[in-house]
C-alpha cells in the first residue's frame, strides 16, 4: 500500500518508511520569497520525513489566509482541507472522528485563530482533540495587504493602517488558559528549533499547540516590530534545546550534560523528548511556572522560544469517545444500521 | 341537549413550568388509548417558570386533528390568564377552574365547575408538600375524566408510561386523579354536552413527536456522527439521539460506532459535521433559524466542496430570534439558496412524524448518494408535539453509501481519478475518504475555486464548467429526492399544493370547502425540492392553485413561481403566520378569498375558463359572493 511514487534524482535517501524526502512535499509555494510560513512548511516535511510517517496517516487542516495556504506547499500524498476563515478546528475536530489512526496538522494564522477563530480556537483545545496545531503568526493580515492582526503589539505601525491601539493576544497563554496539553513558541529563524518541537508535537496525544513567530516579509518586517527576523533574532530567549527521540531509539546525548539542566518528556508512543536547559532549570510540566515565564518574557520584551507546556495524562478527545477498533469510516450497514427487529421494540417504546 | 361526542376541544390554561405538560400528555395519551383520534399542542411561552402556558387537545371522531380556534372545554389553573381563559370558552362551552382563583365569573353562557385542587393534594397524606403544586394539576384529570368520560384505566397507563414505570410517582399522580373523580362524581352535576367515548380508529398507531421519530429514523439511518447547539425546538432531536442511540447500537464489546458533540454553538456544529461528511461517517447537525443563519457560511462550503451532511431545521417563526416556542414554515427560501453566490439546496419536507423517521433515515442516503448537504425542515408543531402516527418502517432500501473508492478501487483504477470528474455524467462524481492507504487516494478540499484533479484554479473556463456540472447535480437530484404525496377528489377543479405540518388543515378545509362550498380541490403536498416532474404535472391541470404555508411572503409560492414561470398566474398563495400551528379554518378562508378574485380576473380579462358547466360557474360566482362578504375582500374591481 505504501508503495513510492517515482522520485527526481538518483541516491535519494529512504527512510524506514521507505520513502524519500520529495514524497513529503507538496506544490511549489505561492508566498512571497522569504515568507517564514514556507521555512515552516520545510521543517514539516523534515520532521514527518524523519518520523518515518506514512504521509496517508495524515490529514492536513487549515483556514483562510497565507497561513492556510500553505498546507499545499507539504504533503501532497496527505488529504488535506481548507476550510473557512476561522473554523478549521471545527472541521478538524469532526473529520479525525473518521480514522482514529490518522494524524491531523493544522496550519493556522494569527488573524485566523486569534481574531475571527478565536472561538472555536479555545474549544479545540479545550476538546484535546489530536493534531498539532501550527499557529504561523506574524502579527498582519497579508492576503488582504497588511491590516494589524490580534496578535499585532500595541504602537506597532503599518503603512496604510496607522498606529496599533489595542493590546496583543497571546496565543500560547489563551491555550494555557484553556488547558491545553501541549504548548510551544517557536521563531520560524530558528529552523532546528522548530522541527524538533513539530516532532515531539506530533508525538503529543492530545492538541499540540506550536505558535511560531513567523515574519511577513512584505507588510510586517521592520527591524523593531516584534513578528520581524530582526527582532526575532535579537530578542529570542530560548528555553532549552529540544531534542526528539524517537521511541525505541537508544538515547544518545550528544554531549555530557550536568545533572539537573536536564528533562526528559516521554510521550504516548514511547518516544522521549529532551530538554536541554540553557540557563535555569524549567519544569514544562508545571502549568503555573509556564504561566509565570511568560509573563515575565511579556514585561521584558522577550520572546521566550521553547516546549512551554506539557502534559500527557489527560485522554485526547477520540479517546473519550470509547470508539469502535475498526475507523468509523470503514463500518458498514451491518455495524450501522440496527437490526429489524429492533423496529418493533422501538415502535413498542413509543406510546 | 344534543351530546357533542369526540368532537371538541380542550384547553387547559396553567403556570409555566407547575408541572402541567404531564397532566395534558395524560389526557392526551388517556385519550389516544380509548381510540378517539386526538391531538395535542402545546402553545408554551419562552421561559421556564411562572408565564401563562397552554396545552389545547383536540378530538375529532372523523380524525381531523388540526388545531382549531373554537374551545368548547377550557380548564383554568392559572390567576394570570383566568380572565382571558374565560372568555376564551365558545359558547355553551365548559369551564373548569380551580377555586383558589377568586375572580368574578362574568359569563352566563357557559357551564362552570369549580375545583378544590388544594384541598384534594392536601388531604392526600402521601403527597409531600413541595409536591402539591405538580400533582395538584392531576387534579383537573380526575375531574376531566368524571365529567367528559374518560377512562380510568388508560389514564393509568398514560401516568405509567410517563413515569417509566417507577411506581411511586405513578401511585402519587394516579391516586390524586382517583381522588379528584371521585370528588366530581360526589359533588358535581353534568350540564355540559360534551362526552367522551371509546373508539376503535387508534388502533395500530403508535404517538411520538417529530423530533425523537427524526432522532431514530437517523439511528436507523446509521448516524455516525453528529454535532449540535442547544436551541428550541431542535434541542429535543439531538437529546433524543442521546437517548436512543445507547439502546439501538449497542454492541457486545461495549464499544461505540458514533459520536455526538454538543459543539460550542452553529457555527462549530455544522462545521464539525461537515468535516465528519467529509472523512466519510454519515454525519448530521440539528438546529432551528438562528442557528440557521449561523451556518449559512459552512453550508455554501459543503454545497461547492460537495460534502455529504444533514442538517435539521426544526423551524420556529423569525425574523430574528422571533418567537422561539412558536411554530413556522418560514425558513423555505432561505435554505433553498442558503450559502452566498450561486446554490441550490436539496431540502426534504417531511409532513408528519412518520416521515421524520422515514427522511431520518433517507436523507443520509440522498445525502452520501449526491454528495450535497441535505437540509430536512420540521417545524415545532411537529417536532415537540405529540402526534398520532403510523408505526415507524424499517428501511426498505439498503444504505446507499455514494460513490466512494477505496484501495481496491483505486488499485483497480492504477490510481488513474480525479475527484471533481463527472465520470458518469450525472454530475456527481467519486470521491476517498481520508485514511485510505492508496498513495493516489488523496486530494485538497477547498472552497476556492478548483478543476476536476481538486487543484486550485482561477480559470474561468473551469470554474463555469464547475458551476454548471453542479447544476446537473442539482437536477440528478430530481430522482431520488421523495416524490410528493397526491390527495384526489373526484370532480377537483382546483388544486393545492402545501408542505410539512399543513396537512391535517388542509385535509380538513379542503373536505369542508367541498361539503360547504361546493370547491373540490386535489391536493399536492410536496415532500422535498427540487420539485419532482409530479410538481409540474399537477399545476398543469388546474387553472389555479392555491399554494397554503405558515409564514407571510408565501415562500413556496414564490419558489413555484421561480420553478414553473409558465404557470405563474395560476398560483394562489395563501400564506399566513402568527406562530400557531395552522388551522382548517384559516386554510379554507384564505382559499375562498383567493378563490373570488380568481373567477373575476378570468371573466374580466375574457380568458376562458378551464371547462366547467354552466351550473358550476354559477355555483362559484355565488360562493364568490360569499366569501367576500365573510373574508371582507376588497377587490371590486373588474366585476361586471
Amino acid at each position: 500500500m505504501t508503495e513510492t511514487l517515482p522520485m527526481a534524482g538518483a541516491n535519494a535517501q529512504i527512510n524506514l518508511a521507505g520513502l524519500a524526502k520529495n514524497d513529503y512535499r507538496g506544490n511549489p509555494s505561492t508566498l512571497c520569497q522569504g515568507c517564514g510560513h514556507n521555512s515552516i512548511s520545510n521543517q514539516i516535511i523534515s520532521a514527518l520525513y524523519e518520523m518515518n510517517v506514512v504521509p496517508e496517516d495524515v490529514v492536513k487542516f487549515s483556514g483562510i489566509g497565507c497561513s492556510s495556504k500553505s498546507p499545499t506547499y507539504f504533503l501532497n500524498r496527505s488529504f488535506g482541507f481548507n476550510g473557512l476563515h476561522g473554523r478549521m478546528p471545527s472541521v478538524a475536530t469532526g473529520a479525525l472522528f473518521g480514522d482514529h489512526r490518522i494524524k491531523g496538522i493544522g496550519i493556522s494564522g494569527d488573524g485566523d485563530t486569534a481574531s475571527i477563530g478565536m472561538g472555536q480556537f479555545k474549544h479545540i483545545v479545550r476538546r484535546n482533540v489530536n493534531m498539532v496545531y501550527i499557529v504561523e503568526n506574524n502579527g498582519v493580515y497579508g492576503l488582504t495587504k497588511g491590516q494589524f492582526s490580534a496578535t499585532a503589539e500595541v504602537g506597532l505601525q503599518l503603512k496604510k493602517q496607522g498606529t496599533n491601539q489595542y493590546m496583543p493576544v497571546d496565543i500560547c497563554m489563551e491555550a494555557l488558559a484553556s488547558n491545553a496539553t501541549f504548548v510551544a513558541r517557536s521563531f520560524a529563524g530558528n529552523p532546528k528549533q522548530v522541527k524538533e518541537l513539530i516532532k515531539a508535537a506530533l508525538a503529543h496525544d492530545g492538541i499540540a499547540v506550536l505558535d511560531i513567530i513567523s515574519p511577513c516579509v512584505t507588510f510586517n518586517n521592520q527591524s523593531n516590530a516584534f513578528h520581524s527576523y530582526t527582532w526575532g533574532k535579537d530578542h529570542e530567549e530560548p528555553l532549552h534545546d529540544i531534542t526528539y527521540v524517537a521511541p525505541r531509539n537508544e538515547i544518545i546525548l550528544e554531549e555530557e550534560m550536568k545533572e539537573g539542566e536536564i528533562r526528559e518528556v516521554s510521550m504516548h508512543d514511547g518516544s522521549i523528548v529532551i530538554l536541554k536547559n540553557l540557563e535555569k532549570s524549567y519544569d514544562p510540566t508545571n502549568r503555573f511556572e509556564a504561566l509565570r515565564v511568560m509573563e515575565e518574557a511579556q514585561r521584558n520584551n522577550w520572546l521566550v522560544t521553547g516546549l512551554l507546556y506539557v502534559d500527557t495524562s489527560k485522554p485526547s478527545l477520540l479517546e473519550t469517545y470509547n470508539l469502535v477498533d475498526t475507523p468509523l469510516n470503514r463500518l458498514t450497514q451491518a455495524d450501522l444500521r440496527p437490526a429489524p427487529d429492533m423496529m418493533e421494540k422501538v415502535n413498542a417504546l413509543m406510546f | 341537549m344534543n351530546k357533542v361526542v369526540n368532537d371538541f376541544s380542550i384547553t387547559v390554561g396553567t403556570v409555566n413550568g407547575s408541572g402541567s405538560s404531564t397532566a395534558n400528555n395524560t389526557i392526551l395519551r388517556a385519550l389516544f388509548k380509548m381510540g378517539i383520534p386526538v391531538s395535542g399542542k402545546n402553545l408554551f411561552p419562552s421561559n421556564i417558570q411562572g408565564l401563562p402556558t397552554w396545552y389545547t387537545i383536540r378530538v375529532n371522531k372523523d380524525g381531523f386533528i388540526a388545531r382549531r380556534d373554537e374551545q368548547e372545554v377550557v380548564v383554568a389553573m392559572n390567576a394570570n390568564s383566568f380572565a382571558r381563559d374565560l372568555a376564551s370558552v365558545s359558547s355553551g362551552g365548559a369551564f373548569f377552574y380551580a377555586d383558589d382563583i377568586k375572580q368574578p365569573i362574568t359569563r352566563t353562557d357557559v357551564v362552570v365547575y369549580p375545583m378544590p385542587v388544594k384541598e384534594i393534594v392536601r388531604k392526600d397524606p402521601n403527597v409531600p408538600s413541595d409536591f402539591r403544586d405538580l400533582v395538584g394539576n392531576m387534579v383537573y384529570v380526575g375531574v376531566l375524566a368524571t365529567i367528559l368520560g374518560i377512562d380510568i384505566d388508560k389514564i393509568q397507563a398514560a401516568l405509567s408510561f410517563h413515569f417509566k414505570g417507577k411506581q411511586k410517582p405513578i401511585d402519587m399522580n394516579f391516586n390524586t386523579v382517583k381522588a379528584a373523580a371521585e370528588w366530581a362524581k360526589a359533588n358535581l352535576e353534568k350540564k355540559d354536552p360534551f362526552y367522551l367515548e371509546p373508539m376503535n380508529k387508534t388502533d395500530g398507531l403508535i404517538m411520538a413527536d417529530g423530533n425523537t421519530a427524526a432522532a431514530i429514523g437517523s439511528i436507523f439511518g446509521g448516524v455516525q456522527f453528529a454535532a449540535w447547539y442547544p436551541i428550541t425546538p431542535a434541542s429535543s432531536l439531538a437529546e433524543s439521539l442521546n437517548d436512543y442511540l445507547p439502546q439501538l447500537r449497542k454492541r457486545d464489546d461495549g464499544k461505540h460506532t458514533y459520536a455526538v458533540i454538543q459543539a460550542e454553538d452553529e457555527l462549530a456544529a455544522i462545521g464539525m459535521a461537515i468535516g465528519a461528511g467529509w472523512s466519510g461517517l454519515r454525519a448530521m447537525t440539528s438546529t432551528s433559524g438562528p442557528g440557521l443563519s449561523l451556518m449559512t457560511e459552512f453550508s455554501g462550503l459543503a454545497y461547492y466542496a460537495e460534502v455529504p451532511i444533514v442538517v435539521w431545521d426544526v423551524q420556529r417563526i423569525g425574523p430574528s430570534t422571533g418567537l422561539p416556542t412558536r411554530t413556522s414554515q418560514g425558513d423555505l427560501t432561505f435554505v433553498n439558496f442558503i450559502g452566498h453566490g450561486d446554490t441550490q439546496q436539496v431540502i426534504l419536507l417531511p409532513g408528519d412524524v412518520n416521515e421524520c423517521f422515514e427522511f431520518g433515515w433517507r436523507a443520509f442516503d440522498i445525502a452520501e448518494h449526491l454528495q450535497t448537504p441535505v437540509f430536512v425542515l420540521s417545524d415545532l408543531d411537529m417536532g415537540m408535539n405529540q402526534w398520532m402516527s403510523k408505526p415507524f418502517q424499517y428501511p426498505n432500501t439498503p444504505m446507499d453509501r455514494g460513490k466512494v473508492l477505496w484501495e481496491k478501487d483505486l488499485e483497480e483504477l492504477k490510481g488513474n481519478w480525479a475527484r471533481y470528474l463527472d465520470k458518469d455524467g450525472d454530475g456527481v462524481p467519486y470521491r476517498t475518504l481520508p485514511g485510505n492507504k492508496h498513495p493516489a487516494s488523496a486530494y485538497f478540499t477547498r472552497g476556492t475555486g478548483h478543476d476536476e484533479q481538486a487543484r486550485y484554479t482561477e480559470e474561468a473556463p473551469i470554474w463555469h464548467r464547475m458551476m454548471e456540472r453542479l447544476k446537473k447535480k442539482y437536477e440528478t437530484a430530481k430522482k431520488f429526492v421523495p416524490a410528493p404525496v397526491l390527495y384526489r377528489m373526484n370532480g377537483a377543479t382546483a388544486g393545492i399544493i402545501a408542505f410539512g405540518s399543513t396537512e391535517a388543515a388542509v385535509l380538513e378545509a379542503r373536505h369542508q370547502l367541498a361539503n360547504e362550498h361546493n370547491i373540490k380541490a386535489d391536493f399536492l403536498r410536496v415532500r422535498a425540492l427540487p420539485f419532482g416532474n409530479e410538481v409540474g404535472e399537477f399545476i398543469k391541470k388546474y387553472d389555479q392553485v392555491f399554494v397554503v404555508e405558515m409564514n407571510r411572503d408565501g415562500q413556496l409560492d414564490q419558489l413555484l413561481k421561480i420553478e414553473y414561470p409558465e404557470f405563474a398566474t395560476r398560483f394562489k398563495s395563501v400564506a399566513f403566520g402568527d406562530g400557531m400551528p395552522a388551522s382548517a379554518k384559516w386554510v379554507r378562508e384564505g382559499i375562498l378569498a383567493k378563490y373570488e378574485e380568481t373567477s373575476v380576473k378570468i371573466k374580466a380579462n375574457g380568458a376562458k375558463p378551464a371547462s366547467k358547466s354552466a351550473k358550476e360557474a354559477q355555483t362559484k360566482k355565488r360562493i364568490g359572493a360569499k366569501a367576500r362578504a365573510t373574508s371582507k375582500s376588497k377587490s371590486s374591481k373588474g366585476k361586471k
